[in-house]
C-alpha cells in the first residue's frame, strides 16, 4: 500500500523541516520525503495549503475502560484522539480496576490494538489501586508496555512514599507524571477560589492547592535527583516555581492543558457544570503566566486531560457534578487560535510541545517525519474557521466547554501507520 | 410592570426597579395581614408547592401561610420523607411536581445552583428560598423592606453586616439588593469567615464589629453556625462571641436610631446579646411579619406575570 501526501508545508522541528515537501508512505512506513515521486499506484492525499505535522501525542488523557464504559471506551476514545489528530495516546490508570499491575495493563495494550483507532498507551498506577498506601509493581508494568506511572485524579499524599516512587521508577527509567495537589488545602472546592466563587457561593479551591504540591514535588526531584514530571499547570505560582527548578537544574518537567490557556473561572458563571474540572479554571493572570511559561519553555508539553463524563453527571447541581473535560477534539484547534496566530508559539514549537516532548517523556519514537518511522501523520487547515459542535464530537461524551466556540487549525486527515483514519474530517 | 423573569433565583439578577415593585407591592399585601380576614382571592387556582431539602421552620411557614392567604392551593415536600431519599434527582423530582401542574416551586436546597437548575427544567415559576452559600433572596427583600419602612429609603443608608459572611446566602443577598438601592453596605467577621475579593462587590471590609458599627443606620446580625468550629474556622463559640458579638455596649457606637436586624433564629449571646435581641432597636420581630408580607407579594407578581 502505498501513499503520497502532497504539497503540504511540513513542520518537524526535529529534522528541521519547514517547507513544502512531498511524502511518501509505503507498508506503514515514511519511505522517502522530497518531490517529484511517482505517483502510479498510489492513494494521492493532496494537501496544498495544509500543515502536516508529525501524529500529535497526547501525553494524558481518560479512556475510561475498563470500568466506566458508559462515559467512554478505547474505541469511542480513540475515535475522538483521531478526529483530534492524535496519533499515540497515553491513558491514564484510574479505571475500574485501576491499571496497577500487568494483567490490567496487557489487556489495555490488547484492547488498544484490536479496536483502538490510534496508539494507545497505558500509564500505570504508583500506588496499588491509586491508594496512595504501597507502590504498585512499576517493573512489571514497564515491562508490560507501560509508558509512564501516575496516581491522576490524585496525589500520592504521603510524601516519604512520594520519595520512594521516585527514586524506584528512575531505576526502570519510567516517568512519573505527578496529580500535584495538597487535597487538605482542596477541601470541599469545587471551583477556583476567588471572586467569582465569593459571587457564586461556592466552596473555592484556592491556587495554593496546587502550588504547595508542585514545590514538594520539585524539591523531593532535586532531593533524589529523579526526574519528575508536574500534570496539568494551572497557576501562576506553579509555572514560576517550575521556572525557578529548571534554573537550579532540577530535573523537572511539566504540562498544561489548552483550557489552562484560554479560559477562565468565568466560564462557571450560570452555575456551568461543563467548566468543572480539576485542577480548575483560573484566573486571567494565571492564564496569562501559563501562556508566558509556554512561551519561554518552563513548560514542555502540552495534553488534553481528555476526562469524559456521562450527561447523567453534569446535569446535577454543580457541587455534585463530576469534574472533567473532554479535550481531543478541541486541543489543536485551541493551541493554534490562543498559541500560534497570537504569535506566542510558533508551529515549531506547537510541535515541540505536542508531538517531540510527548514522545520522549514516555519513550516512544514518535513525533516526527522520519524516513524509517511509522507513518504517524497530522494534516491541518490552520486557515480553515469552524464552530466547534459538542454533538458532532466522536468521544461518548459530550463535556466540553467550548461549544460555540470559533476556532481555526481545522483537523483535516490523521494517518495512523500509514493508514488514514480520518480523511477530510471524516472518521472512517 | 412586569417582573422580567418567570423565576426568582437571587437579587444579582434583579433590577433596582424590580426590587423597588415588590416593596411597593409588599406594602398593600402588609395591609392584608394586618386586617380581622386575613384571606384575598388572588391565588385562586393557582398551585404552589414547597420543595425543601433543608430544615426550615420559619420560610417554610411563611411562604405556606403566605399562599393561604391569598388562596393558592399549597403543598410540601421535604427531602426526607421523599422519593428524594431514594435518590431521585433535582430535575426528576422538579419535572414530576411541573406535570402535576405546579405554578410556582420553592426551593430551598443545601447547593448553591439548585434553583437555577431546577429552573431550566421547569416551567413552573421557581423561587429561590435558599440555596448553599449563594442566595436568599426573599430574606434580603424582607430586610430591605423593613429597613425601608422604618427609614423611609434605603439610599445612603450604612447598613453593617456582622458575621459569617462567607458561608452566608443571607449576605450576599442583602449586598447585592442594598448597593443597588443605593446603600454604603459594609462587613465584618473573622478574617477566616470573609469571602475572598468581596470588596470587589463593592462592600466594605472591616477587620473588627468595631469599626464596621460605627455610625451604622442599620446592623445585621448574622447566624453562626456551631459546627464552623470543628472546621478550625474560629477557635470557639466564646472568642467569637467576646470579638464579635453584638451587645449594647457596641451597639452604641452605631447611630441613636440605628435598626437591629437578624434573619433567624438567634444563637442569643453568640453573634446577639439577648438584651439586643429583646431591646428597643431590634426589628426581629418585624422582619417575621415582613416576611410573609414579601412572600405574598413575590407570589402575587409572579403568577399574574404568566398571564401577560
Amino acid at each position: 500500500m502505498k501513499t503520497l501526501i502532497k504539497n503540504g508545508h511540513i513542520v518537524d522541528p526535529k529534522t528541521k523541516r519547514n517547507g513544502v515537501y512531498d511524502i511518501l508512505i509505503e507498508e506503514g512506513r515514511i519511505k522517502e520525503i522530497g518531490s517529484g515521486f511517482d505517483e502510479a499506484g498510489c492513494d494521492i492525499i493532496d494537501a496544498s495549503g495544509m500543515h502536516v505535522l508529525p501524529g500529535l501525542v497526547d501525553a494524558h488523557c481518560h479512556l475510561r475502560d475498563p470500568g466506566y464504559e458508559y462515559k467512554e471506551d478505547i474505541e469511542s476514545g480513540t475515535q475522538s484522539a483521531a478526529m483530534g489528530g492524535f496519533t499515540s495516546i497515553a491513558c491514564m490508570p484510574n479505571t475500574n480496576p485501576v491499571i496497577d499491575n500487568e494483567a490490567v495493563i496487557k489487556y489495555v495494550m490488547d484492547k488498544g490494538r484490536q479496536e483502538g483507532y490510534v496508539n494507545v498507551f497505558p500509564i500505570g498506577a504508583i500506588t496499588k489501586g491509586q491508594k496512595g498506601e504501597e507502590l504498585a509493581e512499576i517493573g512489571e508494568m514497564k515491562f508490560a508496555g507501560a509508558v509512564a506511572i501516575s496516581d491522576d485524579g490524585k496525589p500520592v499524599k504521603n510524601s516519604s512514599l512520594m520519595k520512594k516512587a521516585l527514586q524506584y521508577a528512575s531505576m526502570f527509567d519510567i516517568a512519573v507524571i505527578s496529580h500535584s495537589e495538597d487535597t487538605d488545602l482542596s477541601e470541599e472546592g469545587v471551583m477556583n477560589e476567588g471572586y467569582r466563587s465569593t459571587i457564586m457561593g461556592l466552596k473555592g479551591i484556592p491556587s495554593a492547592a496546587e502550588s504547595v504540591a508542585v514545590a514538594r514535588e520539585v524539591l523531593l526531584a532535586e532531593y533524589t535527583r529523579t526526574p519528575v514530571h508536574i500534570a496539568h499547570v494551572s497557576t501562576e505560582q506553579s509555572v514560576d516555581l517550575i521556572r525557578n527548578a529548571k534554573k537550579r537544574g532540577v530535573n523537572v518537567t511539566c504540562e498544561t492543558c489548552p483550557h489552562y490557556f484560554s479560559i477562565t473561572e468565568d466560564a462557571c458563571e450560570g452555575f456551568n457544570t461543563y467548566a468543572k474540572v480539576n485542577p480548575p479554571l483560573r484566573t486571567q493572570r494565571d492564564v496569562e503566566a501559563v501562556i508566558e511559561g509556554l512561551r519561554d519553555g518552563t513548560i514542555d508539553i502540552i495534553a488534553t486531560d481528555h476526562a469524559p463524563h456521562h450527561p447523567d453527571e453534569k446535569n446535577v447541581e454543580f457541587s455534585l457534578a463530576a469534574s472533567g473535560l473532554v479535550g481531543f477534539e478541541t486541543a489543536l484547534p485551541l493551541a493554534v487560535t490562543y498559541l500560534v496566530i497570537p504569535g506566542i508559539l510558533t508551529m515549531e514549537k506547537l510541535i515541540e510541545k505536542m508531538c517531540v516532548n510527548p514522545s520522549a517523556l514516555l519513550g516512544l519514537n514518535k513525533g516526527s517525519l522520519e524516513v524509517g518511522r511509522a507513518a504517524d501523520i497530522t494534516i491541518v487547515d490552520l486557515n480553515e474557521e469552524y464552530t466547534v459542535d459538542i454533538e458532532k464530537f466522536k468521544s461518548k461524551s459530550k463535556n466540553s466547554p467550548f461549544n460555540g466556540f470559533k476556532l481555526k487549525g481545522a483537523v483535516k486527515y490523521t494517518i495512523v501507520d500509514g493508514v488514514a483514519v480520518v480523511r477530510e474530517k471524516v472518521l472512517l | 410592570m412586569n417582573l422580567k423573569s418567570k423565576d426568582l433565583l437571587g437579587l444579582r439578577d434583579l433590577s433596582a426597579e424590580e426590587i423597588s415593585h415588590i416593596l411597593e407591592t409588599a406594602k398593600t399585601m402588609k395591609l392584608v395581614l394586618a386586617s380581622k380576614n386575613k384571606k384575598t382571592p388572588h391565588l385562586q387556582g393557582k398551585s404552589i408547592i414547597t420543595l425543601f431539602y433543608e430544615n426550615s421552620t420559619r420560610t417554610r411557614l411563611s411562604f405556606e401561610l403566605a399562599s393561604k392567604y391569598m388562596s393558592a392551593s399549597a403543598a410540601n415536600i421535604s427531602a426526607s420523607s421523599s422519593s428524594v431519599s431514594k435518590g431521585e434527582t433535582l430535575i426528576d423530582t422538579g419535572k414530576t411536581i411541573d406535570m402535576m401542574g405546579a405554578d410556582v416551586i420553592i426551593i430551598r436546597h443545601p447547593m448553591s445552583g439548585a434553583p437555577h437548575l431546577l429552573s431550566k427544567n421547569v416551567s413552573a415559576s421557581v423561587i429561590n428560598a435558599g440555596d448553599g452559600m449563594n442566595e436568599h433572596p426573599t430574606q434580603a427583600l424582607l430586610d430591605m423592606f423593613t429597613i425601608q419602612e422604618k427609614k423611609g429609603r434605603l439610599q445612603g443608608l450604612k447598613v453593617a453586616l456582622i458575621g459569617d459572611i462567607y458561608h452566608s446566602r443571607v449576605a450576599r443577598s442583602n449586598i447585592w439588593g442594598l448597593l443597588k438601592m443605593g446603600a454604603e453596605v459594609c462587613v465584618a467577621g473573622p478574617a477566616t469567615l470573609l469571602p475572598p475579593d468581596i470588596e470587589r462587590t463593592g462592600v466594605k471590609v472591616y477587620s473588627t464589629v468595631q469599626e464596621a458599627l460605627i455610625e451604622a443606620d442599620v446592623v445585621m446580625g448574622l447566624r453562626i453556625q456551631l459546627e464552623r468550629q470543628k472546621k478550625g474556622l474560629f477557635p470557639s463559640i466564646r472568642e467569637y462571641s467576646k470579638f464579635f458579638g453584638v451587645d449594647d455596649k457596641r451597639l452604641l457606637l452605631a447611630k441613636d436610631d440605628a435598626l437591629l436586624l437578624h434573619p433567624g433564629p438567634v444563637n442569643r449571646g453568640v453573634e446577639l446579646s439577648s438584651s439586643v435581641v429583646d431591646g428597643e432597636s431590634s426589628l426581629i420581630n418585624e422582619q417575621v411579619t415582613n416576611g410573609v408580607a414579601i412572600r405574598m407579594a413575590l407570589l402575587y407578581l409572579l403568577t399574574r406575570r404568566e398571564q401577560h
